[in-house]
């Protein structure tokens, strides 16, 4: 491992994300207001495999749902392919947050009323296009490239937690984000699986040039990322290069 | 509009028993508003008809005879009689006719000699009600053709139709012949019809002559005692009456204040059938915000993965308004369904002793419709506080559980 010197030395004229000094407190304006992320900043290149680690409490999936645009940072700018993002417009947070984001959670979180088919076409649905037209073509080749050709039609409850995973990934790549978000994806799988889905995540990154920015709790997995971000109490405690293990 | 009735309809379909209860609950409240409605409508219409099947809209009398006091003298007392009322003629009834039906409101109009007698035949005798009439204007106030029950539907010099009560009573059949008395004359007819007027008291006394007969017979030749008329519409009657009171010295009396005990007992029963309707309906509503609220909140992840994926505010809201929507669709088109059948096994099956329905009832389409309309749109309004606390949800929040 050696010290990242990323945006600041190479090249790179307009990072695919920018975060400058975003805080984030909790309960603002009250007694018991808590300052979750004390001024995080850093960037991320279009393509990079990032892990982003640390305790518990460090405040990784705060800065997930930041960078996800899912909650407003309470300082602090963030912009995607050098653009602000304005929180207080909902609805182009929704119309950003379709186009450029694919997310992964913990616990799969598919739509259990939906087929595995039906839950990767999701977004399309939400788009304005349908289950039946020229997207579904795209949406089985996407099952099939994690695996899953014979369960295109079955339900999230008839499917393994690791085939599930299978299924948010494919689902979190339909759109073909510039960037991938998934929090802690292998948390509740065994090792082989586990070692499954992210070598999935690595392929997709490797074909497709997407990024990806993994928190993870697992050391062993965050050595096998292009990029470690540790976060400790709110701050970036270490941002290194990583030559991953294999 | 893909997306969120693709959503909304499997949203439902995975609250199967849910979804069953509350589609269960629309039917149920929808079935009782059409069928007590359609049983109301029915029930009212067959008593106005009744009601106005042997009665004018309005009828025109003479202006009651008053005493008039000669002024009395500062400091005398004077004890003030009613006077009887004899009977009298319409002043002036020939010119007042085309009067009358010039308004435009009067369909018909139709001049009566009207007043007491008595019928007898041998020993028996009754007393009863003399109708002169001119019977073709007459039929177009009162369809009394449509009426008889033996006999021939004519009138001629020497002839009469009475009651079917009072054929009884006195025993008598079509060709027999009666003797008529009043104060002044006396007379023998020929029955040549039997007529039910739907009463059994019009039918006791009712009896149908010519009206020059009538008129020698009360002795008020060339004269009418009343002049009837039908009218456009039944519940201007009231109206119609003010204003032509106004045209001379003549007395109008509506059907609805000669009726005005009905007329109250109907308007309660449409205030009562109003407030079992809207308070049905309240209930079905509340029962679908109170489903769609639970759901919501059983919901929260799948509401907070969509949206995360992309979903916009706007979607998840309509989302929820949509189902509001099907689920009132859904159980008015069911409803509307079990109330016809109830209305058909109602007329099927509730027989008078005769084995004759009981009244007609018929289920409008349009009741149906409106009633269907309703129920959608009070169900996609029952769906607004649950649409939006589906839309304020946080995206964020909804994810960690």
């Amino acid at each position: 491992m050696h010290a990242y010197n990323g945006a600041a030395a190479s090249p790179m004229p307009t990072p695919l994300l920018r975060l400058d000094g975003i805080r984030k407190t909790y309960g603002l304006g009250t007694a018991v207001a808590v300052e979750v992320l004390h001024g995080v900043s850093f960037r991320l290149a279009p393509g990079e495999f990032t892990a982003l680690i640390g305790p518990s409490g460090s405040g990784k999936s705060t800065l997930l749902n930041v960078i996800g645009l899912l909650e407003p940072a309470s300082s602090g700018t963030i912009a995607y392919a050098g653009q602000p993002i304005d929180y207080t417009d909902e609805a182009t947070l929704t119309r950003e947050r379709a186009k450029r984001l694919g997310f992964v959670f913990q616990f799969h979180h598919l739509l259990p009323a939906f087929t595995a088919l039906e839950n990767v076409l999701m977004p399309h649905l939400i788009g304005g296009g349908s289950f039946r037209d020229e997207a579904r073509a795209r949406a089985v080749a996407l099952l099939e490239a994690v695996g899953l050709s014979r369960a295109i039609d079955k339900k999230p409850n008839e499917l393994s937690g690791g085939m599930q995973q299978r299924v948010a990934i494919a689902r979190a790549l339909f759109h073909r984000p510039a960037l991938v978000l998934a929090d802690e994806p292998t948390g509740n799988l065994d090792t082989h699986t586990s070692d499954e889905v992210f070598a999935l995540l690595r392929r997709f990154n490797r074909e497709h040039g997407t990024a990806f920015l993994i928190v993870t709790h697992d050391p062993r997995l965050a050595r096998r990322c292009d990029r470690i971000i540790e976060l400790v109490d709110g701050q970036i405690a270490r941002d290194v290069a990583n030559t991953p293990d294999a | 509009m893909g997306f969120e009735l693709t959503v909304a309809l499997r949203f439902l379909r995975e609250g199967r028993f849910q979804s069953f209860l509350i589609v269960g609950g629309v039917m149920a409240g929808v079935a009782v508003v059409v069928y007590i409605s359609a049983l109301i409508l029915g029930l009212q219409a067959n008593t106005i008809n009744r009601t106005l099947g042997a009665q004018a809209h309005i009828v025109i009398k003479p202006q009651d005879e008053v005493v008039r006091t000669q002024q009395p003298a500062e400091g005398t007392l004077a004890v003030v009689q009613a006077r009887a009322q004899r009977l009298r003629s319409i002043d002036n009834w020939q010119p007042l006719m085309p009067a009358l039906a010039s308004d435009p409101d009067v369909l018909a109009v139709s001049p009566m000699a009207s007043g007491a007698a008595i019928a007898v035949r041998g020993e028996a005798s009754r007393a009863v009600v003399l109708f002169g009439v001119e019977l073709d204007r007459y039929e177009r106030i009162v369809q009394l053709s449509e009426k008889l029950v033996r006999g021939s539907f004519r009138l001629n010099a020497g002839e009469t139709l009475i009651g079917t009560e009072l054929a009884k009573d006195l025993g008598l059949d079509v060709g027999d012949r009666l003797r008529v008395l009043t104060s002044s004359a006396n007379d023998l007819f020929q029955i040549v019809g039997i007529v039910d007027l739907g009463s059994r008291d019009l039918n006791r006394r009712a009896l149908y002559l010519p009206i020059r007969t009538a008129q020698n017979l009360l002795a008020i030749p060339g004269g009418v005692t009343n002049i009837d008329l039908r009218i456009r519409e039944i519940f201007d009657a009231d109206r119609v009456a003010e204003r032509l009171r106004g045209i001379g010295p003549i007395n109008a009396e509506s059907w609805m204040s000669t009726n005005s005990q009905l007329l109250n007992a109907l308007s309660a029963q449409s205030v009562s059938t109003t407030m079992i309707r809207v308070f049905v309906s309240i209930v079905v509503l509340l029962g679908i915000a109170s489903v769609l609220v639970v759901s919501v909140v059983q919901k929260r992840k799948e509401i907070g993965i969509l949206r995360a994926i992309g979903a916009s505010r706007g979607q998840m809201t309509r989302v929820f308004l949509l189902q509001g929507a099907i689920v009132g669709l859904a159980g008015s088109v069911l409803g509307s369904l079990l109330a016809s059948g109830l209305v058909w096994a109602f007329t099927t099956f509730v027989r008078t002793s005769a084995g004759a329905p009981l009244f007609n009832i018929a289920v409008e389409p349009e009741l149906l419709f409106t009633s269907c309309a309703l129920a959608t749109v009070g169900g996609t309004l029952a769906a607004v506080a649950p649409a939006l606390r589906a839309a304020r949800l946080d995206p964020a929040q909804a994810i960690r559980i």
